[in-house]
C-alpha cells in the first residue's frame, strides 16, 4: 500500500547520491578502488591493497547505501528491540508494541519554515519513493544489526516545507501516548523520547525516515509508522513513531542526554575511541555473531560523514 | 516414618540443591528447543548473574529467618544455597571470560580495572572463592573462631553484587533497586538483632549508676 518499492538503480537521482557519496574516492583519484568498488566487494579489497598501500582505506562498503554485510535475521530485528515506550526489556517491543495504532497518523512540520503545518503522514510520503537502504545500526550498548530499511531521505521530505535560513537544527519528537505506550507510564525516561540533530546532518543524503523494513511496513516494534534512521550515530538518536518534527534555531534537547548528559552526548556518533564513560565501545557484537567485531568511525560511514565534523574535537562533543 | 535429624537435615539440601539446579536445567532446555533469542550470550550472561544474586541473597536470608521464627531446622540449608549462588556466579563469570573476551587477558584485565561495574562484580567474585573452598566440615573445624571471621565476606559480596547490577543498568533501575532493598532488609535484621542482644547482655547504664 504504502510503501512503494521502486529499483534504487533506476532513479539518476539516487545516482547522484551515489557519486556525491563517492565524491572523496574520485579527489583521491585512486581509480582502481572506483573500479574495483563497482565491480565486487572482493575485487575492490584486492585493488586497494596493491595500488595505494599508504593511502586511507577506501569506503568500508562498495555502496553505502547498501552495506556488504550480511541483513540480520529478520526475526532477529523484531524481538530484539530497545523502545523505551513499551518496556525496557529488548523483548517489551514485540510483546506490548501491537497496541500502537498507527493510521491515521499526522506529523507536525513547524518552527523555521515557510509552509508550516500538520500533515497526514500518507500525504506526507505521497510525493515520495521509498528506496530501500542497507545500513549498520549500532546501539550504544555495543551490539549492531544490518537493516534493509525501506525510506524516503529527510532532507528531501524537509525542503518541501521551505526552511528559513534560521532553519539550524531539527528536532524531533515521538508520540506521547501512555494508553498506547505502557512503558510511558514509568518514570525511567523524561516522556515524550525527543531527539535532534544539525541541520546539516538532517540534509545529508545518507539520513532517511523509514516507513518500512526488509521488503514490509515497518513493524510497530521497530518504530511504526516513521522513524529517523542516521546510521553513522549510536541507535538511539534514530527516533521511533515520530509525530513532530521542528525546525529550530538552537540545539534541541534529546532524551538520553538529558537522562545522563556524561554518558550520551547530542552528537552520539559511532567512534571506538571514545567509550562509554561505563564500558568501551571499540567491540561490537553483531546479532547472529558469536565473536565481537571491531566498532568502526562513524560506523563505517567516515567517507561520507567525517567531514561534517572537521576541526571538532569528537572527544569533547561526543 | 519418622526421620532422624541428620536425614532430614540431608533430605532438605538434597531438595534444595535439585531446586538450585532448576534455573540451570530450563536454561538448557529452552536453549535447545527454541534458542536464547537475539542474542543468546547476553541472555545467559543475565540469567546466570540473576540466579547468582538471588541464591546469595536466599542464604542471607536462612539467619534472619531462622531467628525471626524460630526454625532452626533452616539452618544447614545457608551452606547449601551459598554454593549454588557460587556455581551461578562461576558460569556468569566463565561466560565473562569466555565468550565476552575470548579469554583475551589483556582485554579482561583492561576491563576489570576501568569499569566500574566490572571491578564490583569481579569483587564480588572474589570474595565469594575463599568461603565455597572453606565450606567443608574439615575446614571448618580447622579454621574455628576464624572460620565466622573469614565467612563475613558475603555481607561485601553481596553488596558488591548489587552495585555491579545499579552500576551497569542504563536507565531503569528498579530491578537492581529491588534486590537493594532486599539486602538492606536482611542486614537491617542482622543489625536489629545485634541491638537486641547487646540490650539483654548488658545492664541499662542508668539503673547501673543508681545502684
Amino acid at each position: 500500500m504504502l510503501i512503494r518499492r521502486a529499483d534504487p538503480i533506476e532513479s539518476g537521482e539516487i545516482t547522484s547520491f551515489d557519486l556525491f557519496l563517492r565524491r572523496r574516492e574520485f579527489l583521491r583519484g585512486t581509480g582502481w578502488a572506483i573500479a574495483g568498488a563497482a565491480l565486487a566487494p572482493t575485487l575492490a579489497c584486492g585493488a586497494e591493497g596493491e595500488t595505494a598501500p599508504p593511502a586511507p582505506a577506501a569506503g568500508v562498503d562498495a555502496n553505502p547505501l547498501r552495506a556488504d554485510d550480511e541483513p540480520t535475521a529478520f526475526e532477529d530485528a523484531t524481538r530484539y528491540n530497545n523502545f523505551y515506550e513499551f518496556g525496557t526489556d529488548k523483548s517489551d517491543p514485540k510483546r506490548y508494541a501491537r497496541k500502537l495504532r498507527t493510521r491515521p497518523w499526522s506529523v507536525a512540520i513547524t518552527g523555521e519554515v515557510a509552509k508550516p503545518g500538520t500533515i497526514d503522514l500518507d500525504d506526507l510520503l505521497r510525493p515520495h519513493t521509498a528506496e530501500e537502504r542497507i545500513y549498520r545500526l549500532r546501539c550504544v550498548e555495543a551490539w549492531s544489526m544490518v537493516i534493509p530499511w525501506l525510506g524516503i531521505p529527510l532532507g528531501e521530505i524537509i525542503k518541501r516545507f521551505e526552511p528559513t535560513s534560521g532553519a539550524r537544527y531539527v528536532a524531533f519528537k515521538t508520540l506521547l501516548d501512555p494508553e498506547q505506550m505502557p512503558g510511558q507510564r514509568t518514570g525511567v525516561l523524561d516522556w515524550p523520547y525527543v531527539e535532534g540533530l544539525r541541520i546539516d546532518e538532517a540534509m545529508h543524503p545518507l539520513t532517511i525516515l523509514a516507513t518500512g523494513m526488509y521488503g514490509r511496513e515497518l513493524p510497530n516494534q521497530n518504530g511504526a509508522p516513521l522513524r529517523l534512521v542516521v546510521p553513522w550515530k549510536y541507535g538511539f538518536k534514530s527516533i521511533k513513531s515520530i509525530v513532530e518534527i521542528r525546525l529550530i534555531a538552537n540545539e534541541p534537547p534529546t532524551s538520553w542526554n538529558l537522562r545522563a548528559p556524561r554518558e550520551y552526548g547530542f552528537f552520539a556518533n559511532v567512534n571506538p575511541d571514545v567509550d562509554h564513560p561505563r564500558w568501551s565501545q571499540k567491540r561490537e557484537r553483531r546479532i547472529g555473531e558469536l565473536r565481537k567485531r571491531p566498532t568502526l568511525p562513524f560506523n563505517g560511514y567516515a567517507d561520507q560523514v567525517a567531514g561534517l565534523y572537521a576541526g571538532i574535537d569528537l572527544r569533547k562533543y561526543f | 516414618m519418622v526421620m532422624s535429624p541428620a536425614r532430614r537435615t540431608r533430605a532438605l539440601q538434597i531438595l534444595t540443591l535439585a531446586g538450585g539446579a532448576l534455573p540451570a536445567a530450563s536454561l538448557i532446555v529452552s536453549a535447545r528447543t527454541y534458542g536464547l533469542g537475539a542474542n543468546p550470550v547476553e541472555q545467559v550472561t543475565h540469567i546466570t548473574g540473576d540466579w547468582a544474586l538471588r541464591f546469595l541473597l536466599l542464604s542471607l536470608a536462612v539467619t534472619p529467618l531462622r531467628r525471626l521464627f524460630g526454625w532452626s531446622w533452616i539452618a544447614p540449608l545457608r551452606r547449601t544455597l551459598g554454593l549454588i549462588a557460587f556455581g551461578y556466579a562461576c558460569g556468569h563469570y566463565l561466560i565473562y571470560l569466555g565468550l565476552e573476551h575470548f579469554f583475551d587477558w589483556q582485554l579482561i584485565v583492561e576491563d576489570v580495572l576501568e569499569r566500574r561495574y566490572v571491578t564490583a562484580g569481579f569483587a564480588a567474585f572474589l570474595c565469594l572463592v575463599p568461603l565455597a573452598a572453606t565450606s567443608t566440615r574439615g575446614m571448618i573445624r580447622r579454621l574455628g573462631r576464624r572460620w565466622v571471621s573469614l565467612h563475613r565476606l558475603v555481607y561485601p559480596a553481596a553488596l558488591l553484587a548489587v552495585i555491579h547490577f545499579l552500576w551497569l543498568v542504563k536507565s531503569d533501575l528498579r530491578e537492581p533497586m529491588l534486590y537493594a532493598a532486599v539486602l538492606s532488609l536482611l542486614l537491617g535484621l542482622r543489625l536489629w538483632f545485634r541491638v537486641l542482644g547487646a540490650r539483654a547482655r548488658k545492664p541499662i547504664p542508668d539503673a547501673a549508676k543508681s545502684v
